[in-house]
């Protein structure tokens, strides 16, 4: 089972229908006895880092995911979801995340020309690094996702599995062993969003 | 290099979709979650919703149809017509729609765009302005386009992008049905005026309009069409060949 972690941060409905669609046993779990069980989890996430991470931290789910995920439980972070592994956030002040992508996250103000617009929303090319990671193994280098997001993370060179070109590359998506970031939305991106979902589903749970 | 944006445009009443549609192929054509479907899977790279129902009835079989069309597609989906309270950004949204699109519901309350925006954000809040010429000035309508707010449509665009509203659908009355090509004027207008994504609606009437669209406004982000879409007279793929031969980066 798949968990899709509620913690009343943004609109699940397409996340779980597009995992529905590629035939995974979707649960939406606000719970950690249910979180617990899962054999996958992902963490989604709209609206800002602040709120999100003390939404986490007050109902305990933080500490579930942390320990779910060092214990091998296949883990994918969504858009802010995926900001929230990371150490911390630069998000209207100084926040601190799950901690498990090294690495943090900043504005793209300053960062990219001023003349492109923020936030960076649409469809744009995925780029990989060396190593492919398995949870592209279904797509190719050039695929376009969907993006909606003014903040990226920063810092992640080690984990950085695939970036995007907006003015400056861009992280898209990261990978530190069983935990994957993606900061564009799978569920929105057509064929190539649910072949990347059904690559993560695939995954074998390494729990021990 | 972020991708120009197609995006067809089903307008839906009492569950139907209308204006003629005219498809090969297609066991229902007046279906949305089939065109949804179809056009999902041909290429479109978002899709427009406008619910044109005037009877409670019939909006809550839109909602229905919503839902449906959410399950079915993954692309973005944003909803239109009849926005008028932040309860109705909340119904739609829960339906699975990305984005909402609000008219004449922020020309009667200026705070809704506010409101939405502080609730679910910028990138949930589109503006869609139906502009025409009148004695050579840019005028708001309301209405679908039957009234003239009188209104000067470039400071109300740029208010409304103040006020949160995180994309624009700019929809110019003057070329609208005339299949003469976008009004590049007004565009040209509006994108100068703000910073967030303008999607230019009205006068599509064959692939070259597209091209112009995007060579002589580069900071137009997307191209909104319906009924050459709905007839096949223009297929998004074919278009979008077309636009890569041009240079145009599409996905």
């Amino acid at each position: 089972m798949i968990a899709v972690v509620d913690y009343g941060v943004g609109n699940l409905y397409s996340l779980a229908s597009s995992l529905k669609s590629i035939g995974a046993d979707v649960c939406l779990a606000g719970e950690k006895d249910i979180i617990k069980k899962a054999d996958k989890i992902i963490l989604p996430g709209v609206g800002a880092f602040a709120d999100a991470a003390q939404k986490l931290r007050n109902t305990g789910l933080d500490e579930v995911i942390i320990e779910q995920a060092k214990k091998g439980v296949p883990l994918m972070g969504i858009c802010l979801g995926m900001q929230l592994l990371f150490e911390k956030s630069f998000e209207y002040g100084e926040h601190e995340g799950l901690g498990l992508i090294k690495g943090s996250v900043i504005s793209m103000h300053g960062v990219i020309p001023k003349e492109l617009k923020i936030p960076h929303i649409g469809w744009n090319a995925l780029h990989f690094t060396e190593n492919k990671s398995d949870i592209f193994k279904y797509i190719n280098e050039n695929d376009c996702v969907y993006f909606v997001h003014s903040f990226f993370g920063t810092d992640c060179t080690e984990s950085t599995i695939a970036t995007t070109e907006y003015g400056a590359e861009i992280t898209a998506a990261v990978q530190n062993g069983n935990v994957y970031g993606c900061q564009f939305h799978p569920e929105k991106s057509g064929k190539v969003g649910l072949e990347i979902l059904r690559a993560f589903c695939e995954k074998e749970d390494v729990q021990c | 290099m972020i991708t120009k944006r197609i995006i067809p445009c089903l307008d839906v009443k009492d569950g139907r979709v209308v204006k003629g549609v005219n498809f090969l192929g297609l066991a229902d054509v007046s279906s949305p979650v089939s065109l949804a479907k179809y056009y999902s899977d041909n290429g479109a790279d978002e899709l427009v919703f406008y619910d044109i129902t005037a009877s409670a009835e019939g909006r809550s079989l839109f909602t229905d149809i919503l839902c449906e069309v959410a399950s079915t597609i993954f692309i973005p989906l944003t909803v239109g017509g009849g926005i008028n309270t932040v309860e109705d950004f909340d119904r739609v949204l829960k339906c699975g729609a990305d984005k909402v699109s609000v008219n004449s519901g922020a020309i009667r309350n200026p705070d809704l765009i506010k409101q939405a925006a502080m609730k679910y954000g910028d990138q949930c809040v589109v503006i869609s302005a139906d502009v025409k010429r009148v004695d050579g000035v840019f005028r708001v309508f309301a209405k679908g386009g039957r009234e003239n707010t009188g209104m000067e449509a470039i400071s109300w665009i740029k208010r409304c992008v103040d006020n949160g509203a995180g994309e624009v659908v700019l929809n110019s009355i003057d070329t609208d049905g005339v299949k003469g090509g976008f009004d590049l004027e007004m565009l040209e207008a509006v994108c100068d005026a703000v910073n967030v994504p303008v999607i230019a609606s009205g006068g599509a009437g064959c692939i070259d309009d597209f091209t112009k669209l995007f060579k002589t406004l580069p900071k137009v982000d997307a191209g909104l069409a319906a009924s050459i879409f709905h007839f096949g007279e223009v297929s998004i793929s074919g278009l979008k060949e077309e636009l890569r031969k041009n240079g145009i980066t599409v996905r």
